[in-house]
């Protein structure tokens, strides 16, 4: 176990600077950011003191080497854009955006793994095919229009939630968010619910499946015919073995959660990290997508190395498997 | 020991689907004494595995017994509820499934699964319940068990998880127990071993047991009396002498032809002719007439039973007299 850990820590190390030299190499190839920042009627000696500044003279190696030291002692750079340090600008959004996530994350699993198991031990009831009617039509409308919709439903019409920006925040434990106060739910549960309806639906689906599956096979029958109490066969036998599929389904979710909630913090002008990639990207901010990209890249390294873990301690075939690959 | 503990009478369990209704099992009736092991054949289809099914109470949807009796010590188990017959399920009745590789959760520990099938029953302490597996464990022939209650499947040996299984059934001292081809997924080697192994136990214990096959060469060995299923219905029955060595049903006949061990070495194996017929449209009748040999139009009405013994019958207008 521990033998797998360190060598999935290399592995990870490895992945993240393999990533850091291809986002160098791809962004050195785009363009040269100066001519989009210094205004056109600078003269030809501005824009070579602006290059000069930025450290773009030196060779590629040499660029890339200073970025990856700095970058280890925590500087990613100064925005081209914003002048201020890119993790300063980070840090100020990355709360929203976790918190938007976080509660999104909460609500797709909280309902969908009941509703999923639900659904695969009685297929035949209408509470199941209404579940599953609700999830055709999670997985069908585009995030950017269910958005709209419910704007206009729960925030318009229905006038239940606030619609726009965060709400209140408050500090405790070091942590800004908006999440200590009842203002900073009431903001976040619209703009929550709405990014975590594909998932939800995505999950329900994919917990039915498993669920179905699983409940025809021997060991289920087998438990039965021990005489054990169907609520344990459910959450012993069932759930823990469909939770084995599902976590790798659930981690993936997790890191488009983090990653990719550009639409819906468009949508609910969230002032979270998905608008700010964007803009950056438009007036090549190259810090600025330097740094997130990498932050996605590790959001997505850490989640996949947490969820070969969770498989680990779930499925003892998974752990005799990599114990001996470890060795 | 020896008066008749368990009684299946006019057993049917039907399945209601969109396409019709199949009839998997019609008319089935049997008994069991205590120390006693009834066999019975088929090939896959002929419904003996829903009769091990309809007893356990474990039919699944949209499958149901219609009508019937199936009764244990007298007392009616087709009337009580899915959670009064939990109760009966592993501490009375105890089943062992086909595939050894499937029965066996692969997330839990032999010892939890071991345990729970005495823990949902009866509040015993940890430390008896451990002694019980033990026991049952070593019972059943496996080496080392203190070691092989911390293992998960995985671990073991689809022998070995057979056993595991077979001890999970013994250990809440079944009356009766129902075995679905428990040995069909194994080596024949360890096939015979389990085989001798159920069958001392059966017979030490006292309980009944009912092993459903398609293999009569095993069953030969095993079974005390056989009762021959084809396409949902009884063909025939007896002791096991009776019916090996004097099979009046024309079905059985072609059935022990068709035993390889029978056939000549370089001849080519003895087939039955034709396939068995859907289960959604069976009408009056035999089962088996399009494939007899035997058959006449006397055979659209459904057979009577014919006795050749106390114990022998056939269902059968033509039976082969001896």
């Amino acid at each position: 176990m521990i033998n797998f850990v360190l060598q999935r820590l290399l592995q990870c190390i490895g992945v993240v600077l393999a990533l850091s030299i291809v986002l160098f190499v791809g962004l050195w190839l785009i363009g040269n950011p100066v001519d989009v920042l210094i205004s056109s009627e600078a003269t030809e000696a501005d824009r070579q003191a602006a290059i000069v500044a930025l450290g773009l003279d030196r060779p590629i190696w040499e660029q890339y080497f200073n970025f990856l030291v700095n970058a280890m002692q925590g500087d990613w750079g100064t925005s081209f854009v914003y002048k201020e340090p890119v993790t300063t600008i980070l840090l100020q959004r990355l709360p929203a955006s976790l918190e938007l996530a976080f509660v999104a994350f909460f609500i797709a699993i909280g309902f969908s793994i009941p509703a999923g198991l639900y659904a695969g031990l009685k297929p035949e009831s209408s509470i199941s095919k209404a579940v599953m009617g609700f999830s055709l039509i999670g997985v069908s409308i585009p995030t950017f229009w269910q958005g709209m919709l419910l704007i206009v439903a729960f925030g318009i019409a229905l006038p239940f939630f606030p619609v726009g920006d965060r709400g209140d925040v408050a500090t405790y434990f070091g942590i800004t968010s908006s999440l200590w106060t009842l203002d900073g739910w009431h903001h976040v549960l619209l703009p929550a619910f709405s990014l975590a309806l594909l998932k939800m639906s995505l999950l329900i689906r994919v917990t039915r499946a498993a669920t179905l599956e699983i409940v025809r096979l021997d060991y289920v029958k087998f438990a039965f015919a021990k005489g054990v109490r169907p609520t344990r066969i459910v959450f012993v036998h069932i759930l823990r073995n469909a939770l084995v599929p599902l976590i790798t389904v659930i981690g993936i979710e997790l890191g488009n959660l983090l990653a990719y909630g550009v639409i819906t913090e468009t949508v609910f002008s969230w002032p979270g990290l998905g608008k700010l990639l964007i803009n950056s990207i438009k007036v090549l901010d190259r810090p600025m997508i330097v740094a997130q990209l990498t932050y996605t890249a590790l959001l997505f390294i850490t989640i996949n190395f947490l969820v070969d873990i969770l498989h680990m301690t779930i499925d003892p075939r998974v752990r005799s498997v990599m114990g001996k690959r470890a060795k | 020991m020896s008066e008749q503990f368990f009684e299946v009478e006019g057993l049917n369990t039907w399945f209601f689907t969109r396409a019709g209704t199949f009839k998997s099992v019609r008319d089935v009736s049997f008994n069991l004494k205590r120390g006693e092991v009834l066999g019975i054949v088929g090939e896959s289809g002929s419904g003996k595995s829903v009769t091990g099914m309809s007893i356990m109470g474990q039919v699944e949807k949209p499958g149901k017994i219609v009508s019937g009796s199936i009764r244990l010590d007298g007392k009616e188990l087709t009337e009580l509820s899915f959670d009064q017959m939990r109760k009966y399920r592993g501490r009375r009745i105890a089943m062992v499934f086909q595939n050894p590789l499937m029965t066996l959760n692969p997330l839990m520990r032999v010892r939890q699964q071991m345990f729970e099938a005495i823990s949902e029953h009866e509040n015993v302490p940890a430390a008896q319940m451990r002694e019980r597996s033990i026991a049952a464990l070593k019972a059943v022939g496996i080496p080392s068990p203190e070691e092989r209650l911390e293992a998960y499947p995985h671990e073991l040996s689809g022998g070995m998880r057979q056993r595991v299984v077979i001890a999970t059934a013994l250990l809440m001292n079944p009356d009766l127990i129902i075995a679905d081809e428990p040995t069909t997924a194994l080596d024949v080697t360890i096939q015979a071993q389990i085989i001798h192994q159920m069958r001392s136990q059966i017979t030490d214990r006292g309980l009944g047991m009912i092993w459903i096959t398609h293999d009569l060469a095993t069953l030969s060995e095993l079974a005390d009396r056989i009762l021959v299923m084809y396409a949902g219905a009884m063909m025939e029955t007896g002791a096991t002498a009776e019916i090996i060595a004097m099979p009046r049903h024309p079905y059985t006949s072609k059935l022990l032809e068709s035993v390889p061990s029978n056939n000549e070495p370089g001849q080519r194996l003895k087939q039955i002719r034709g396939t068995m017929p859907s289960l959604l449209d069976l009408g009056e009748g035999c089962a088996f007439r399009s494939r007899c040999e035997r058959a006449s139009p006397a055979c659209e009405i459904s057979p009577p039973m014919r006795s050749f013994s106390s114990t022998h019958h056939a269902w059968c207008h033509h039976p082969i007299e001896g």
